[in-house]
C-alpha cells in the first residue's frame, strides 16, 4: 500500500525526523489559507500517488498566498498519468545547498533490510543504480540489531558528505529505520533530504511503501489508504477477500492461483497480439464456491472494457464437476450476455466439461486446454470490438 | 530418490487441530506420508484422525522422533511455529502460510542462517515426492513416479505443469514448491543444486514470475553448474510494473524482476523457455 508524500512526512516527522511544517490543501480556498498562514513563499505540490508529477506541472512555487490559490486551482483536478489530483501539499519553501538521497528496503536476495545513500538526490535510486552505481552507499541492516552507528557513518563517508553533517544525517538514518521497521514498510524513502543554505537536514519529499500483508497490525496505517487512487473494482475486490488488479484488455479473466492467473493473462497476450489482452489480473483462491465466483464476477463485469470472459480453474482438492456447478450457480446469480470460455482441469475435469456443455447456455463454451481456451476468448473478444466498429 | 524427503521422513503438523490443518493431515496420510503427529498448544492428549496431537513441538519430537514439520498456522502466529521448530532441532520445515509480514521473514531468514534447519516457503504448496510423501496441499493424484524434477514459486501453475507432465507419461522425482514471497527459505539455486545432485533426477522444470532477481540467479546456477536439461516457463510477461500480481513478490520493482529479463537470462543459460506451460513436456523430450 502507497502513502502520499504527505502521509510519508508527517510519518516522518513523528520519528523525529525534520521536514518543513506544511499543510495539505482540497480546494484552492485551503490553499490560499495554508499559504497565508505559512507565510510564503510556499510550494504547492500535487499529492498523487505516482512519480513524474514535476514534469506534468504538478509543483508550482507561489510567492503570494493568492498564486497558491491559483496553482491549487490549477493542479487540484489536474490528471497525471490516469491519476486526478485531489489534494495538494503546501509547503513552506526551502534555500537548498545540496540534494542527496536516504531510503531503506528489503533486499530480496540478502533477506535483509538495505540501507542507501546517494549523493545524486532527487533523481530515482534505480536510474542512479544505472548511470552512476558508485554514487550509492549500501549498508545491510541485520533485523535483529538494527541501524548500527558506525554502519550510519559508512553512509556519510561513502557519499563524501561534509563531516559537520554526519551527526544530523545519522540521526535521520537511524530514525529512518525506525519508522521503516514500526511501520512494517517495504519502502521509506526520502528523496530528496535536502542540505539547505542555513545547514539544516530537511527531509523535502518522501515516499513510504507499507507491506500489505502486515496491514492486520497496522490498523492506523491501513485507514490511510487512498481509495481514491485505485480502480472501484479494485476497492470492491478487496472487501471480498479477491486479489484483482484492473488492467486495460478486454478479457475478463478468473483463475485460482496467482501463477496460473498471470499464466492466463500472457495467454490472451500472447494469442490476442496488440489489440486484445487481459482485462484483469483475479486469483479467486481456493475452493471456487459459488458465492466466491458470483462475487469475482460482478467485479470483472464492472469493467465496460470487458468483451468476453476466460475461466481457468484448476480443480485440485475441489473437483472440477463441483466447480462447474459452482459457476453454474453463479452465472444465474449475475446474468450476463458476454461470451464465456470456461477450461477446467484437474479432478474430474471431464465431468465438469460435460456439465457446462449440458447446461446448453448459448453464451458459455468449454475448452479442454489452455491455448484452446485463450483462443476461443481472444475471438470472441475481437468478433465483439469489430461488431462495435461496424456499428459506430 | 527423491530430494529433502525419503524413507526416514518423519513428519508432524503444526496447526493440526485447525481446519486446514486436519484437513490436509488426513490428505497427507492417505498418500502414505509417514505423518506422525501433531502439535497445538493447548491441545496436547488430543488425537487428530489417529495421530497424537502435543503441546509444544518439542514434546512432538522427544515422543516421536519427528524431523520434518509442516505448518498450517495463522500469519500472525506463523513465525513463532518457525522458530518453534528450529530450535526443537526439525531439520526441514515447511510453512504453507501465506500473508507473513516481510520483516518478521527477514528475522526469520537471520535466524536461520545461523542454525541447521531448512525452510521451504512461507506462501508455498510444499513438497510432492510422488510415490513417497506428500508434504503440503499439492493433490497427490497430479504427480506420478519418474525422472524430473520441478521447482516453482506458484501452486496452481505448478499442478498444471506437473499433471501436464503426467498425462504425458513423464513422471516425477520430486515437485518443489518455495513460495511466492519475496523473502523465503530456500531458493531456486538451492533446489536445482539438489536436483543436479539427485542420482534419480534426469531433467528439471522451473517455474518462475515476475519479481525479484531469483530466476537469474538460477539461469548464472545453471550455465555454470548444471549438466541436466532444464525447460522452464516465467509467469507475467503481460503484468505492468509497480503492481503486486497477487503473490507478495510478484512485482516488477523500479524496472526490475520483468519477464523479459528473466527469460532472456534462461535462454543465455540453455535452458528452453515455454511461452505456454503447455509446452513444457514437448521441450523435456
Amino acid at each position: 500500500m502507497n502513502l502520499h508524500e504527505y502521509q510519508s512526512k508527517f510519518r516522518f516527522a513523528e520519528f523525529g525526523i525534520p521536514i518543513l511544517k506544511g499543510k495539505t490543501a482540497g480546494t484552492p480556498q485551503e490553499a490560499y489559507e495554508a499559504a497565508r498562514e505559512l507565510g510564503c513563499p510556499v510550494v504547492v505540490k500535487a499529492q498523487v500517488l505516482v512519480g513524474g508529477r514535476g514534469k506534468a506541472g504538478g509543483v508550482k512555487v507561489a510567492k503570494t498566498p493568492e498564486q497558491a490559490e491559483e496553482y491549487a486551482n490549477a493542479i487540484l483536478g489536474m490528471n497525471i498519468k490516469g491519476l486526478t489530483v485531489r489534494k495538494v501539499l503546501i509547503d513552506p519553501a526551502a534555500n537548498i545547498a545540496q540534494e542527496i538521497y536516504l531510503g531503506i528496503t528489503n533486499d530480496r536476495a540478502a533477506g535483509r533490510p538495505v540501507i542507501m545513500a546517494s549523493s545524486e538526490g532527487g533523481v530515482e535510486i534505480e536510474q542512479v543504480a544505472r548511470e552512476n552505481p558508485d554514487a550509492i552507499a549500501r549498508e545491510h541492516i541485520d533485523p535483529f540489531l538494527g541501524l548500527l552507528d558506525y554502519q550510519a557513518r559508512n553512509l556519510a563517508s561513502g557519499i563524501n558528505l561534509p563531516h559537520e553533517h554526519w551527526r544530523a544525517f545519522s540521526r535521520i538514518a537511524t530514525n529512518l529505520y525506525r519508522c521503516y521497521l514500526s511501520s512494517d514498510s517495504v519502502l521509506a524513502e526520502i528523496n530528496p533530504l535536502v542540505i539547505t543554505k542555513e545547514n539544516q537536514l530537511i527531509a523535502l519529499d518522501g515516499k513510504m511503501i507499507i507491506d500489505d500483508s502486515a496491514l492486520f497490525r497496522q490498523p492506523h496505517l491501513a485507514e490511510m489508504r487512498d481509495t481514491d487512487a485505485e480502480p472501484k473494482e479494485e476497492t470492491q475486490a478487496r472487501a471480498a477477500g479477491i486479489s484483482y488488479v484492473k488492467l486495460n484488455g478486454q478479457i475478463g479473466c478468473m483463475v485460482n492461483g496467482a501463477g496460473l492467473a498471470m499464466t492466463t493473462m500472457d495467454m490472451t497476450k500472447l494469442y490476442g497480439g496488440d489489440e486484445i489482452g487481459p482485462a484483469n489480473f483475479l486469483d479467486i483462491g481456493g475452493g471456487a464456491q459459488a458465492s466466491k465466483v458470483a462475487a469475482a464476477l460482478r467485479i470483472i463485469l464492472a469493467d465496460t472494457n470487458v468483451k468476453s470472459v476466460l475461466f481457468n480453474i484448476f480443480g485440485g482438492i475441489t473437483r472440477c464437476d463441483e466447480v462447474a456447478r459452482g459457476i453454474l450457480e453463479a452465472l444465474n446469480e449475475v446474468p450476463s450476455s458476454l461470451p464465456m470460455v470456461i477450461r477446467l482441469v484437474g479432478t474430474n475435469s471431464e465431468e465438469g466439461r460435460a456439465i457446462i456443455d449440458n447446461a446448453n447456455i448459448p453464451n458459455l463454451s468449454s475448452a479442454a486446454t489452455l491455448t484452446e481456451a485463450a483462443k476461443k476468448a481472444v475471438e470472441a473478444a475481437r468478433k465483439a470490438l469489430a461488431a462495435e466498429k461496424g456499428a459506430q | 530418490m527423491a530430494i529433502l524427503v525419503n524413507q526416514d521422513t518423519r513428519l508432524i503438523v503444526q496447526g493440526i487441530t485447525g481446519r486446514e490443518g486436519s484437513f490436509h493431515t488426513k490428505q497427507m496420510i492417505e498418500y502414505g506420508t509417514n505423518l506422525v503427529g501433531g502439535v497445538t498448544p493447548g491441545k496436547g492428549g488430543e488425537w487428530v484422525h489417529g495421530k497424537p496431537v502435543f503441546d509444544t513441538v518439542k514434546k512432538a519430537v522427544d515422543a516421536t522422533g519427528a524431523n520434518t514439520s509442516i505448518i498450517y498456522v495463522a500469519a500472525p502466529y506463523a513465525p513463532d511455529a518457525i522458530y518453534e521448530a528450529v530450535d526443537a532441532g526439525i531439520k526441514l520445515i515447511v510453512c504453507i502460510t501465506e500473508g507473513i509480514p516481510i520483516i518478521e521473514m527477514m528475522k526469520v531468514s537471520e535466524y536461520l542462517s545461523s542454525h541447521d534447519s531448512r525452510l521451504i516457503g512461507p506462501n508455498c504448496p510444499g513438497l510432492l515426492a510422488p510415490g513417497i510423501a506428500k508434504i503440503g496441499i499439492m493433490p497427490g493424484y497430479i504427480g506420478t513416479p519418474g525422472n524430473v524434477g520441478v521447482v516453482s514459486k506458484s501452486g496452481t501453475l505448478t499442478y498444471e505443469v506437473v499433471y501436464a507432465l503426467t498425462q504425458a507419461g513423464m513422471g516425477q522425482t520430486t515437485c518443489v514448491g518455495i513460495g511466492g514471497d519475496p523473502i523465503i527459505g530456500t531458493n531456486f539455486v538451492e533446489i536445482l543444486q539438489m536436483f543436479e545432485e539427485d542420482p534419480e533426477t534426469e531433467k528439471v522444470v522451473l517455474i518462475g514470475e515476475i519479481g525479484g532477481r531469483a530466476e537469474v540467479d538460477a539461469a548464472e546456477f545453471i550455465k555454470a553448474n548444471m549438466t541436466k536439461p532444464v525447460a522452464a516457463f516465467i509467469a507475467g510477461k503481460s503484468a505492468p510494473p509497480g503492481t503486486r500480481m497477487g503473490h507478495a513478490g510478484a512485482i516488477i520493482e523500479g524496472g526490475e524482476g520483468t519477464a523479459t529479463e528473466k527469460i532472456e537470462a534462461l535462454l543465455e543459460a540453455g535452458v528452453r523457455v515455454a511461452d505456454n506451460p503447455e509446452q513444457i513436456p514437448a521441450l523435456l523430450k
